[in-house]
């Protein structure tokens, strides 16, 4: 600050975190949501393991109806694991520059997404169970449900990085990638949760 | 430059913040201002569970139910352990000594993310005072600090849902303390300043963010299930329902086991950090120290089930869970041979901080012991759900985390405000704490053993004594806060000035003045390698090959 205009001098008694001190210190952004999403793991965790205990210890009460279809599930589970190699591709193409080829990489991923929510919604349309009907109706509810909610919250990620990115200078950028490679991060950790649920709550 | 100021003082948000005392009350993102305000806030959501403690014994000087309804004693003792808990020493022990020490102990000038951290503690006062008002409001949760179902189901829902969703707002703020203590202490610390020369206390903060964070999230879904079994009827904690309460409990002390070490940790830290102090000796056996921090953390996420031997767990668990527990009394009892062994021989100032710091000592060799019992199963299924748990956990989180609260603030008052505290009036409230304290819980031993059940507003007439003599300690802890209040607002007057180091510390808090300036430090941040380089010239200390025997076997 060479020049102390009134603005300056108030912000240099205020507190450390006003913009002149942003670059000093390194960008630790990426290992709190890391951390975070350990965090968020060990909610799904949770889930899991009651659903495994529920599997192991009670037993389907007679006349209750659990069934699952695999063909939509594993369709779901394509365009999960497409979406995060589309989304892939566009960081790549935002760290070229390539800012017009990133926001259509982008808005494959977040049309792969909402492909994911509609056929889940499918899904729960033409099951012959409801969420109250027994143990593992609710529980299947319950996860694929706090599942999906990951999903539409990153699909809205998505989109807000395909906004930002739409000139060369906007704030998500080659310079300033962080946005995207966050939520990008916060992706791939969905899709490998529901890998996970995948087997979990289909296959086995 | 001239050019681009005006552009990197375009986001005006922080000029927005007051600068008096007024930015206690604000969206202030500087650590001690957060951390006093965690202090300040934990405070007097402890005075309220301390109202609350005063009804329920009260209540207790009398075989029946008649100074309140037995529902209104259900609704006050699930307030008081939740409030006790999750609004006092959870946030005080972590949020306000954490925040306000960890920058400085990592040589930082703040925490890694000063506005989660903001957002963190601003979670805490509508959580709390939402789960206060659901008492006025239709009637608070019922069902005790642990909502087992059956009974959390069945009681009324409104305070259940409340209750749920205050604690879920506490989880979260705990979740996002904890993220960003990982980040100062792992990512901020200052060039030069190795892990294994940080304070104690950066270690004990380190393993219980860990908890922390792997700990909580299955709390808060466990508690999302339960609330879904109040609202929309599922059924996975309803037998009625082919539900299974058994695994509530199991994901329930999944969190709230390693909570005691969330609770009681950060205290080892602490009183890590003052008896040195106070005692002119390095801390004894450091690297021990740390390696029992991390191995407490390691066991605690696996002793979960020993608060479950009578929910008909199979002899397997019931075997592994009991060995397991047991293990946990080594890396603690190294604990406290070393806080025994840095008080020996040392040149104690015995002090309101160092009488508290014993206080904690004693009582809570006490509690551990009784915890080694309890994770025995045939005593344990003798004395569940009796006031002997009762006592033992009081020992615990009071005899142990509160104590070393007080002591915190002894210590740290004259950094924190810039004036000494009384010294007459602080020996008093131990005085009348340590008294108090122990004229409440140590019958309550005795009581459990006999056979009084926990949480029930009534009792055999046969304990009527023993209940009384329980309840006159309680007035003598309520009496005790008095001097304490008192001292710490009439010394930020009229108190001694402190001056930079009072106690001629060597942690880097001390390094700078009373009370710090904003950034911590005019200049650079001080590189301190040695922090508990008491008695000795700090060059000769190698605290890789050394640490605390060899200093002691030397004589210093």
């Amino acid at each position: 600050m060479t020049s102390l205009t009134p603005q300056n001098a108030q912000l240099d008694h205020i507190d450390d975190h006003g913009a002149e001190h942003g670059a000093e210190h390194p960008d630790h952004r990426m290992f709190g949501l890391a951390a975070f999403l350990v965090a968020d793991a060990m909610t799904f965790a949770g889930f899991f393991a009651a659903y495994l205990t529920f599997k192991a210890v009670n037993p389907l009460m007679p006349g209750a109806i659990y069934e699952l279809e695999l063909p939509l599930p594993t369709l779901n589970t394509i365009l999960l694991l497409v979406s995060s190699a589309t989304f892939h591709r566009a960081g790549v193409n935002l760290r070229r520059q390539n800012n017009e080829r990133c926001r259509l990489w982008l808005m494959l991923t977040a049309g792969l997404g909402l492909a994911f929510l509609a056929s889940q919604m499918v899904e729960y349309f033409t099951l012959p169970f409801g969420l109250t009907d027994n143990l593992y109706a609710s529980t299947f509810y319950a996860l694929t449900g706090f599942h999906g909610l990951h999903v539409t919250l990153g699909t809205l990620m998505i989109l807000i990085v395909w906004w930002q990115c739409r000139t060369p200078s906007g704030r998500v950028s080659a310079s300033n990638h962080f946005p995207l490679e966050a939520a990008e991060l916060y992706w791939h950790f969905v899709d490998g949760i529901w890998v996970i649920l995948f087997v979990i709550l289909y296959l086995i | 430059m001239t050019i681009t100021a005006p552009q990197k003082t375009a986001p005006a948000s922080p000029s927005l913040q007051p600068t008096g005392w007024l930015r206690y009350l604000s969206f202030s993102v500087d650590h001690k201002v957060i951390g006093l305000q965690y202090l300040v806030c934990g405070f007097a959501f402890y005075l309220i569970g301390g109202a609350m403690a005063g009804a329920i014994r009260t209540e207790l000087l009398s075989p029946v139910s008649d100074f309140m309804a037995r529902d209104v004693y259900n609704q006050i003792l699930t307030l008081h352990g939740t409030v006790m808990i999750f609004l006092w020493i959870v946030p005080v022990v972590n949020g306000a000594f954490g925040n306000y020490l960890i920058p400085f102990y990592v040589g930082a000038r703040d925490m890694a993310y000063p506005r989660l951290n903001a957002v963190a503690f601003w979670l805490i006062p509508p959580a709390g005072l939402m789960l206060i008002s659901s008492y006025f409001i239709t009637g608070a949760a019922q069902s005790g600090w642990t909502a087992y179902p059956p009974l959390s189901i069945t009681t009324p829902a409104t305070g259940q849902i409340i209750w749920i969703l205050s604690v879920l707002l506490l989880g979260g703020s705990s979740i996002f303390g904890g993220i960003n203590f990982i980040a100062t202490i792992l990512k901020l610390r200052r060039p030069g300043l190795k892990l294994m020369q940080l304070p104690m206390y950066c270690w004990a903060m380190l393993g219980t963010s860990i908890l922390v964070v792997l700990s909580t999230p299955v709390l808060a879904g466990t508690l999302i299930m339960l609330s879904f079994d109040i609202v929309a009827h599922t059924g996975f904690f309803n037998p009625g329902m082919g539900g299974n309460v058994v695994v509530y409990q199991h994901l329930f002390w999944f969190y709230s086991h390693p909570a005691v070490y969330i609770m009681v940790l950060p205290a080892f830290g602490l009183v890590s950090e003052i008896l040195p102090v106070h005692c002119r000796k390095p801390l004894f056996g450091y690297t021990t120290m740390v390696y029992s921090i991390m191995a407490i953390v390691v066991l605690g996420l696996v002793v979960w089930a020993h608060h479950m031997f009578t929910s008909g767990t199979p002899p397997w668990m019931r075997l592994f869970f009991t060995i397991a527990t047991a293990f946990i009394a080594v890396p603690t009892g190294i604990k406290f041979f070393n806080w025994l062994a840095t008080l020996w021989g040392g040149r104690i100032s015995l002090n309101s901080a160092v009488l508290f710091s014993c206080g904690f000592i004693v009582n809570f060799v006490l509690g551990g012991i009784t915890g080694v019992a309890l994770a025995q199963v045939p005593f344990d299924v003798h004395v569940h759900d009796t006031y002997f748990v009762v006592a033992h956990f009081h020992y615990i989180v009071y005899g142990g985390s509160v104590f070393v609260i007080f002591a915190s603030i002894y210590h740290w008052y004259p950094k924190i405000i810039g004036r000494m505290l009384d010294e007459h009036l602080g020996r008093l409230h131990f005085l009348l704490t340590f008294v108090g304290f122990n004229l409440c819980f140590a019958p309550q031993h005795w009581l459990g053993l006999n056979g009084m059940p926990r949480r029930v507003a009534e009792y055999d007439p046969q304990f009527e004594l023993v209940n009384q003599i329980s309840s006159a300690g309680a007035l003598l802890m309520a009496i005790s806060t008095l001097p304490f209040l008192w001292n710490v607002i009439a010394s930020a007057f009229f108190g001694a000035i402190a001056g930079d180091n009072p106690w001629r510390a060597l942690t880097p808090e001390w390094l700078t003045s009373s009370p710090p300036p904003v950034e911590n430090w005019k200049g650079d941040p001080p590189l301190v390698t040695h922090p508990y380089g008491y008695g000795t010239p700090a060059d000769e200390i190698d605290l890789n090959s050394a640490s605390g025997s060899d200093l002691w076997r030397s004589g210093q």
